[in-house]
């Protein structure tokens, strides 16, 4: 809101004389803005207690198995109590990778759809549909994933999908029906909702003179179409690292997908893997000793710095890409 | 000729392509509507609702427990995520010309973008770890995860407030905070309500960070220094259990969640898109 913020000084210096009623107003507002400020700034107390308590609870992890911690290979609470790491951030980073890979080309579809293709009151409605699938809670997406889309799987596309593929390595191997795959397309689901919201948003702040010259030359529907996405492309891509941070950060789905077997890396994309999250959710209170808990903790540190990395560099580029886009519809 | 014949195919080719990925994002929304209502339905009966969790091999049963946990902790969590927004949310939005703004709402959309279940370890290392598994611990976990919806809502709802009506009261000599209370947050009114709705839909579907700050309870609240039992977390942890009856159980609280999320969201909807 655009205020006159020196008004007070202004009036000062006109040497006015004000009524005590006035200066009671200032105190009011310089009050109000004071308190309000102090709630504001309670964002500054939450982050740094979190990140502190975060450094704090794995501290004796990271005392006892430094750097090994994120490249060991063994989780063994029970017997040798040797934690590392590395499965999980894998695991994490695969199941997000296969998600963006089915993710984020129907994101484009959408988002396309919804700034060129639709007319704008068909867009509505689809625009709220597309919240409804972000608003569903995620334990909903695990409990239809677990007895609804691992069955279908199971019986109707990776068997198929095996026949048709099975000479690659992949796609060979005995299927489960939960596993790796089956956990990459539940959080693809899960993240197309806030990836094609973005990319709508970025398609529809390209300025339409982009698409009036290239249509004036006789473009197609499609050949325009590109030039709207390679205009916002930067955005694109900070779109799908948006999607990135949501994926690397879901638990519960993934949690009741992926089979949760702790290997370095699975033999198949049907084999059953673990992710950080869910090994947080399935251990965490089941954690006896302090070195085990340290450890949990340890795991969720690392995700917050790997989800806090992704998306404040998704956030920059996005933010980069709107400001250019309407920066030059003003000129 | 031909050249404009591929250019023809080619463009037919990719609308159909767009409009395939919008069907196939839909699959999974309607095939999810339609599994939870069809299994939820046959959840429920008068005993869902007045009745505790069975135990194990005990016929029936319901959630009652749950929904008087879930409201619990659900009330607890507005009771500091809902004052703490809504001064954010008017901060960022009445005084926005300073620095400070900018930095917040940056760290805002840095706190939203958190998983929830990093913020659950963050309530268990901070408050589990001292006072044990309890609605307190589960509570604050959800209040965090609050705090950047309420803010970023009641911002967006500030902002779309008239200057003109401002500057009106002003010209009057009301002072500003009494304006920013009196005129703007009263006609912004239903779309922050909806904004704490929308918030409260959202936590009342986490269950990640339940699970590890307060852990499953099959029974009445008992205290704020113990755990409640919550709608969510039930459904992980009936849809993992090997038995029918909890399962079943699982479906119907699925289908309460989900209702309640399309009703809120309807009702965004309907106030946003208005005004």
């Amino acid at each position: 809101m655009k205020m006159p913020r020196k008004m007070p000084l202004f009036f000062n210096s006109l040497n006015l004389k004000f009524s005590s009623q006035f200066k009671n107003h200032l105190k009011g507002d310089n009050l109000f803005k004071l308190v309000s400020a102090l709630f504001a700034s309670s964002i500054f107390l939450l982050l740094g207690l979190m990140i502190y308590t975060l450094i704090e609870g794995s501290w004796l992890s990271i005392q006892t198995f430094g750097l090994n911690f994120i490249v060991g290979t063994t989780w063994d609470p029970a017997i040798s109590k040797v934690f590392g790491a590395l499965p999980l951030i894998l695991g994490t980073l695969v199941t997000s990778a296969i998600a963006l890979l089915i993710g984020v080309p129907i994101s484009l579809g959408i988002g396309l759809a919804l700034s060129e293709y639709l007319p704008r009151r068909f867009g509505f409605a689809i625009s709220f549909l597309v919240e409804l699938l972000a608003a569903v809670p995620s334990v909903v997406y695990g409990l239809w994933g677990m007895f609804v889309l691992i069955p279908f799987l199971r019986e109707h596309v990776y068997p198929y999908l095996q026949t048709a593929l099975g000479f690659i390595p992949l796609f060979s191997g005995p299927i489960y029906g939960g596993g790796v795959l089956t956990g990459g397309i539940v959080l693809a689901i899960m993240i197309i909702p806030t990836v094609s919201a973005v990319m709508r948003d970025l398609f529809s702040a390209v300025p339409n003179s982009q698409r009036e010259a290239i249509i004036a030359l006789g473009a197609t529907k499609w050949e325009t179409t590109k030039i709207v996405v390679s205009y916002a492309r930067s955005g694109v891509i900070g779109a799908a690292i948006l999607g990135l941070g949501r994926a690397v950060g879901e638990t519960m789905a993934i949690t009741m997908v992926i089979g949760n077997k702790f290997q370095v890396w699975p033999s198949s994309l049907f084999d059953a893997w673990y992710t950080m999250a869910a090994i947080i959710a399935n251990e965490l209170l089941e954690a006896t000793y302090d070195l085990y808990v340290s450890a949990l903790i340890n795991v969720g540190l690392i995700l917050l710095i790997i989800t806090l990395l992704i998306n404040v560099l998704a956030r920059l580029i996005v933010w980069r890409a709107m400001r250019l886009t309407r920066g030059i519809v003003r000129e | 000729m031909d050249y404009h014949k591929l250019r023809f195919i080619k463009d037919r080719l990719m609308q159909s392509l767009v409009y395939l990925s919008l069907i196939l994002a839909f699959i999974p929304l309607f095939s999810i509507i339609y599994e939870v209502f069809v299994r939820g339905v046959s959840a429920i009966n008068v005993d869902f609702f007045i009745k505790p969790t069975p135990t194990v091999g005990e016929v029936g049963g319901g959630v009652a427990n749950a929904i008087q946990g879930t409201l619990i902790t659900i009330g607890l969590a507005s009771l500091i995520g809902v004052p703490v927004g809504l001064m954010s949310g008017i901060f960022l939005s009445e005084y926005s010309e300073s620095r400070l703004s900018m930095i917040i709402r940056f760290l805002h959309d840095v706190l939203g973008g958190v998983p929830s279940i990093v913020i659950g370890v963050f309530a268990y290392a901070l408050i589990t770890r001292s006072i044990g598994f309890s609605v307190t611990a589960a509570a604050f976990a959800l209040a965090v995860i609050m705090i950047p919806i309420v803010t970023r809502t009641t911002e967006e709802a500030l902002k779309l407030v008239p200057m003109s009506i401002r500057e009106a009261a002003i010209a009057l000599g009301i002072p500003r905070w009494k304006v920013t209370i009196t005129i703007a947050l009263s006609s912004a009114r239903k779309a922050i309500i909806t904004g704490i709705l929308l918030s409260i839909a959202r936590i009342a579907g986490e269950s990640a960070p339940i699970l590890v700050s307060m852990g499953f309870w099959r029974w009445w609240f008992a205290g704020l220094n113990r755990p409640v039992a919550n709608l969510a977390l039930n459904i992980f942890i009936f849809a993992m259990s090997p038995f029918k009856n909890w399962v079943t159980l699982a479906w119907g609280s699925a289908l309460i969640l989900i209702i309640m999320v399309l009703i809120i969201s309807v009702l965004a909807r309907i106030t946003l898109t208005r005004g």
